[in-house]
């Protein structure tokens, strides 16, 4: 599978990720040199072999559903680049 | 006593004990090595005040007599730790400002028994890198030179802040993370010990993610013993982290004999790259001699899927990394780009990802968005996770047939210079973990142990790999293999 510069452009769209039009040539082969080294994953028999969720089987453990945390507004919007009235602030979203 | 700086945990823990030395004088001197070191561009983080702090508080402590080990040891910690109210950015320019309100369950475990915290470590941006030039505050670098040329050398990554600080005695020990080769790479580099534990014996939370199923974290040190007393420290369940296992967490420098006598080593035989530098195949083979003259006995081996780690790992890695690094969207903490009239919210994610990532975070990014994407995920992200599994596989065989450890070269070679590998495409790069990426999609522990040196003086390293939850063993098996090996090089001071 070979990626073109219109595909290279779809993928950093959904990383939203700005990518100039004129740097996609350069990340469309990029990306083709490191599928082209992924790619040996064809030479691979994995029939019946059940891809890998987590590296020790154990089951992930349960707690009751309570708050366990919380109160502290001012902590959580400490780092926020625009925090404003206790909000995370973004340009506008909706008409 | 002089040089204090250049002591390891144990040596230090016991001039402590006996009290023929205090931890601020311990600290003292690493924070005079430490500016003294500006060139090697390892600490990007200063926390003098901390450390000072901290070091009293541990000398009340040891006079009252019932300190745990690690009690006033100065120690450095990775900038991919969340420290609480101490600059933590990953090396990333989009954690530009990133001040934590909380503390990583490792760092702060390793604070709870009194270890003094000198400042944060260079490394990879995001820990994606085996050379730290993808970081934010440029390159980390080697206390070590290739006889007297001086070039520049990498000290490895992504821990290469890390390596470097331990190796030029900057401080006793430092924090690292393993992904893919990031804690045992460096070391192997710079001549000092790491061990990366199973998965699932350090908790993970408060440490930046990177890739969630094979991230762990574990110390870098100046020798075996130090390693096994700062791992029991870092290690133990948590309930913050849903991964972490709830097993006992054994005293692994007690299990320290030096007996492997009748221990089962492995020998790997797809580890035989082609090209292998003929150095690095006779450090190999003499690793081999030692363990066997020290009563272990050596048997032939087969991994029969390890060519394959390297592009399963750079399919996993990166699209666990695309979800994780999901976060950074400018809301939430770090850098908002500047926005142009007009623009909206899909714009202000697009520019502080395009502006906050550096080159090497947005190529993996999208990679993983492209494997994860509808169409390619079954080819590619299901085909690597049922490759990882075959990988394990390989492993289980071989520990059912009862082998203890397995002995392999850390690295295909010793550290290069900065700026070597520029123009090289991305996959060289990555091929600089292949002997060590095998083990974090196994989730099995390892221990990379300095071994020798190269003709032009370089230190190189021999990796142990263990079973699963066997740190103790393996680090006893580190311990005999440390023994024979004698290595005491240290890179000559020229920063």
């Amino acid at each position: 599978m070979s990626i073109d510069q219109s595909t290279a452009a779809k993928v950093a769209k959904l990383a939203r990720i700005k990518v100039e039009d004129d740097a996609l040539p350069a990340l469309a082969s990029e990306f083709n040199t490191i599928l082209g080294f992924i790619e040996q994953l064809n030479e691979v028999d994995v029939e019946g072999v059940e891809p890998m969720v987590s590296v020790e089987p154990m089951r992930l453990k349960r707690r009751q559903d309570e708050v366990t945390d919380g109160n502290q507004q001012d902590k959580v919007l400490a780092n926020a680049p625009d925090a404003r009235e206790g909000f995370f602030a973004v340009p506008k979203v909706v008409e | 006593m002089s040089d204090l700086n250049k002591l390891g945990l144990a040596e230090a823990r016991d001039a402590l004990r006996a009290g023929d030395v205090t931890s601020v004088e311990l600290t003292e001197s690493c924070l005079k090595a430490i500016d003294d070191a500006s060139a090697l561009n390892a600490f990007v983080h200063k926390t003098p005040e901390i450390a000072l702090e901290r070091a009293k508080a541990a000398d009340e402590r040891i006079k009252g007599g019932d300190a745990p080990s690690m009690c006033g040891l100065p120690i450095g910690i990775k900038d991919l730790f969340c420290t609480k109210g101490v600059p933590s950015q990953a090396a990333s320019k989009i954690l530009d400002g990133f001040k934590p309100e909380y503390e990583s369950t490792v760092s702060q475990q390793l604070a709870d028994a009194g270890a003094v915290m000198l400042g944060k470590l260079n490394m990879d941006e995001f820990a994606m890198g085996s050379s730290n030039e993808t970081s934010v505050y440029g390159n980390a670098v080697s206390p070590w030179r290739r006889g007297n040329d001086d070039a520049q050398l990498t000290p490895g990554g992504s821990s290469g802040g890390s390596a470097s600080a331990v190796a030029a005695d900057l401080c006793l020990a430092a924090t690292g993370t393993d992904t893919g080769g990031s804690i045992r790479q460096p070391a192997a580099f710079v001549g000092i010990t790491g061990i990366k534990p199973t998965y699932g014996r350090c908790s993970r939370w408060g440490i930046v993610a990177f890739a969630s199923s094979l991230d762990q974290a574990g110390p870098m040190t100046k020798n075996v013993r130090d390693a096994a007393i700062m791992l029991e420290t870092m290690c133990g369940h948590d309930s913050k982290d849903s991964t972490s296992a709830e097993l006992a967490v054994p005293n692994f420098e007690a299990m320290l004999t030096g007996d492997i006598k009748g221990k089962k080593i492995g020998i790997p035989k797809e580890y035989r790259m082609d090209g292998m530098p003929a150095e690095i195949e006779k450090l190999w083979s003499d690793g081999a001699d030692m363990l066997k003259d020290a009563g272990a006995e050596i048997v032939d081996i087969s991994l029969p899927h390890t060519k394959y780690a390297l592009p399963a790992y750079y399919v996993i890695a990166p699209a666990e990394a695309s979800s994780n690094l999901a976060r950074y969207d400018g809301v939430r903490y770090g850098r908002r780009a500047q926005l142009a009239q007009g623009d909206g919210i899909t714009e202000m994610y697009e520019k502080t990802r395009a502006q906050g990532f550096g080159h090497e975070v947005q190529r993996r990014v999208m990679i993983g968005t492209y494997v994860l994407s509808a169409g390619f995920y079954d080819a590619y992200y299901n085909r690597a996770r049922r490759v990882r599994t075959l990988i394990k596989k390989d492993f289980e065989d071989v520990f059912a047939a009862g082998i203890d450890a397995i002995l392999t070269p850390a690295t295909p070679s010793a550290s290069f210079g900065l700026g070597e590998m520029t123009e090289a495409d991305p996959v060289q790069m990555y091929l600089n973990d292949v002997f060590t990426v095998t083990v974090n999609l196994a989730g099995l522990p390892g221990i990379s142990v300095p071994a020798g040196l190269d003709a032009q003086g370089l230190p190189l390293g021999l990796q142990l790999i263990g079973r699963p939850w066997d740190e103790g063993e393996l680090l006893n098996t580190a311990y005999a293999l440390e023994s024979a090996a004698g290595f005491v090089a240290k890179p000559n001071k020229w920063w």
